[in-house]
């Protein structure tokens, strides 16, 4: 069986800047992987290629087998259309380190949007579902609340949701305790923690090492745009074979 | 130096002042200005009054038929020609910020032609088309006179919407900006297309930022309609003067068309704080106390 993502060889330039340089990688279904890495390393730029919110300039990416972002033909790959480009969005749901929930839009309408408007299913269907998700989140009281009430930490929570309801392949977290207050962090990650047990496949940009320790299978440290190395938590985070990830790690820690 | 004790050492020396009455410093300036500005609101009203007005006659020709006539005319082109002027302004908006080059300076080019010319100028030219193109039409599908087509309505819609929409695309184009990039990110993620964006999450949110320079310029289009009385448009304006040529009733009349004019601003003035109301509500409580703290700081 092969893996969930394939990415292999992949480049991406921004002017003359290189901010990712041959990075491969597989993730497999059900995996829940964490990137770390210090500031500018290209995690949040892996995470984008992943879901085209950028496009790669060498290599390939596949999910689920089909390749992402272009077609092949003969041996030159071509871009796909924009249409193309939003269906192949759907494999995968993202979660931002600033929630960027609708602002114009109450957390029941933020939930449901996807679905009803991108995924044409009906109201009447998408509506229980979404209340599901609030539950699922603990935050089915707020559902006619808009995200300028609420916390960075329920913000958060309703932006998982809002990914989930679109019934992603697999998701992705780039930094999502980052702007949140230290009492706050803990409620978004028992949300991803249950979401890992339920079997998501996640790939999880954080600096959580504590999170990467429990909930991962496999732990990836980035640097200059390149994957330094990679292994199981207990390996890569107590006993890291790089400089460079003993002197991050340490770093992160002190 | 040693500082005084609470208690009853405190009513002794020169602190002994402290439980006297507080007098407010009085405001000489402000009680001056107030009263000459009544005693300059009392004499205007004074000669008004006295002036040679025939008040019956305002009375009586405020609700004739030329003049609803008139104000319909003149209610009917604020819609039709800020209509024109929006879906213009969105789409000119659009095209400014595209990639492509050839929509961009095309845009740039409609901005600049429609701002930089008179609007007058504009509806003498939209009136007059017939002297340079006779006929107008698609040839072999369709075709027709232009002085058929090109009637006082045409010319004025024609001139005011499109001058409109010059100024509104900008306002649009601010508007869009004002959106943060965050809110298009999120909305690519669940598999949006550039269309469905525009229409589900950059427009409403850009409306809370394009409906205040928009409503004012509803109410700049109620009164330039009247430039249109120089192309024979029976705007209000228009048919009141047409009576007064015939009455010699000048002044009344212009009265009643102020007044008119006076009730339309102030009816689309209600109706734009209440769309402000509407799309700012998402500002929540923290929202909607910064504005209710902005409306007293203006007062
Ligand atoms: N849109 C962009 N334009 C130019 N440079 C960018 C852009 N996005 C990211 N970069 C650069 O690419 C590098 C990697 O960024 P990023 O992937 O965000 O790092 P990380 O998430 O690991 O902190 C950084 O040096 C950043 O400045
Ligand atoms: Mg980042």
């Amino acid at each position: 069986m092969c893996a969930m993502v394939v990415i292999a060889d992949i480049d991406k330039h921004f002017g003359n800047f290189q901010a990712l340089s041959k990075v491969s990688l597989e993730i497999e279904q059900g995996e829940v992987l964490c990137i770390i890495g210090p500031s500018g390393s290209g995690k949040s730029t892996l995470l984008r290629c992943i879901n085209q919110l950028e496009r790669i300039d060498a290599g390939a990416i596949w999910i689920e087998d089909e390749l992402v972002g272009f077609r092949q033909e003969g041996n030159r790959l071509y871009e796909l259309t924009e249409p193309q480009i939003a269906r192949q969005r759907l494999a995968s749901g993202m979660v931002f380190q600033r929630f960027n929930l609708f602002a114009h839009m109450t957390v029941l309408e933020n939930i449901i949007e996807g679905p009803v408007v991108v995924q044409k299913r009906p109201k009447s269907a998408v509506v229980p579902e979404a209340l599901a998700l609030l539950d699922q989140v603990g935050l089915r009281d707020k559902r006619d609340a808009y995200p300028s009430e609420l916390s960075g930490g329920q913000q958060q929570r309703i932006a998982i949701a809002r990914a989930l309801a679109m019934k992603p392949k697999l998701m992705l977290f780039d930094e999502p305790t980052s702007a949140l207050d230290p009492e706050l962090v803990s409620d978004v990650l028992n949300v991803m923690r249950d979401l890992a047990r339920s079997g998501m496949t996640m790939v999880v940009v954080t600096h959580e090492l504590g999170f990467a320790r429990e909930v991962a299978h496999r732990v990836v440290f980035m640097d200059q745009g390149r994957i330094v190395e990679s292994g199981p938590p207990q390996q890569l985070l107590s006993h890291p074979t790089e400089k460079r990830t003993q002197d991050f790690i340490a770093a992160v820690l002190s | 130096m040693v500082k005084p004790e609470s208690g009853a050492g405190v009513a002794a020396g020169k602190y002994s002042i402290a439980h006297l009455t507080h007098q407010p410093r009085r405001h000489y300036g402000r009680w001056l200005a107030a009263t000459l500005i009544v005693i300059a609101l009392a004499m205007i009203v004074k000669a008004f009054a006295q002036g040679q007005i025939a008040w019956p006659v305002v009375g009586q020709f405020f609700t004739a038929p030329a003049i609803i006539s008139g104000l319909w005319n003149t209610i009917l082109m604020t819609i039709c020609a800020m209509a024109l002027g929006l879906v213009l302004g969105v789409i000119f908006a659009i095209m400014i910020m595209s990639p492509n080059p050839v929509l961009k300076y095309v845009a740039v080019f409609y901005i600049w032609f429609f701002r930089g010319t008179p609007l007058l100028l504009q509806l003498l030219l939209w009136f007059n088309l017939a002297l340079i193109f006779p006929t107008l039409g698609i040839p072999g599908l369709f075709e027709m006179r232009t002085v058929d087509f090109m009637t006082p309505f045409m010319a004025t819609l024609l001139g005011l919407g499109i001058n409109q929409g010059a100024y509104t695309a900008e306002v649009v184009r601010g508007g869009i900006l004002s959106v943060d990039n965050g809110q298009i990110e999120a909305a690519k993620v669940i598999g949006m297309t550039r269309l469905t964006m525009l229409r589900r999450i950059i427009l409403p949110q850009a409306m809370r930022v394009i409906i205040p320079p928009v409503g004012n310029e509803v109410i700049s289009m109620v009164k330039l309609t009247s430039v249109a009385s120089v192309i024979q448009y029976s705007e209000i304006l228009r048919n009141a003067q047409a009576v007064y040529y015939a009455n010699n009733r000048v002044m009344e009349l212009l009265i009643v068309s102020a007044i008119w004019y006076l009730v339309v601003v102030t009816v689309l003035s209600i109706g734009q704080h209440l769309l402000e109301k509407y799309y700012s509500r998402s500002e929540g409580r923290r929202g909607a106390k910064r504005v209710q703290a902005a409306a007293a700081e203006g007062a």
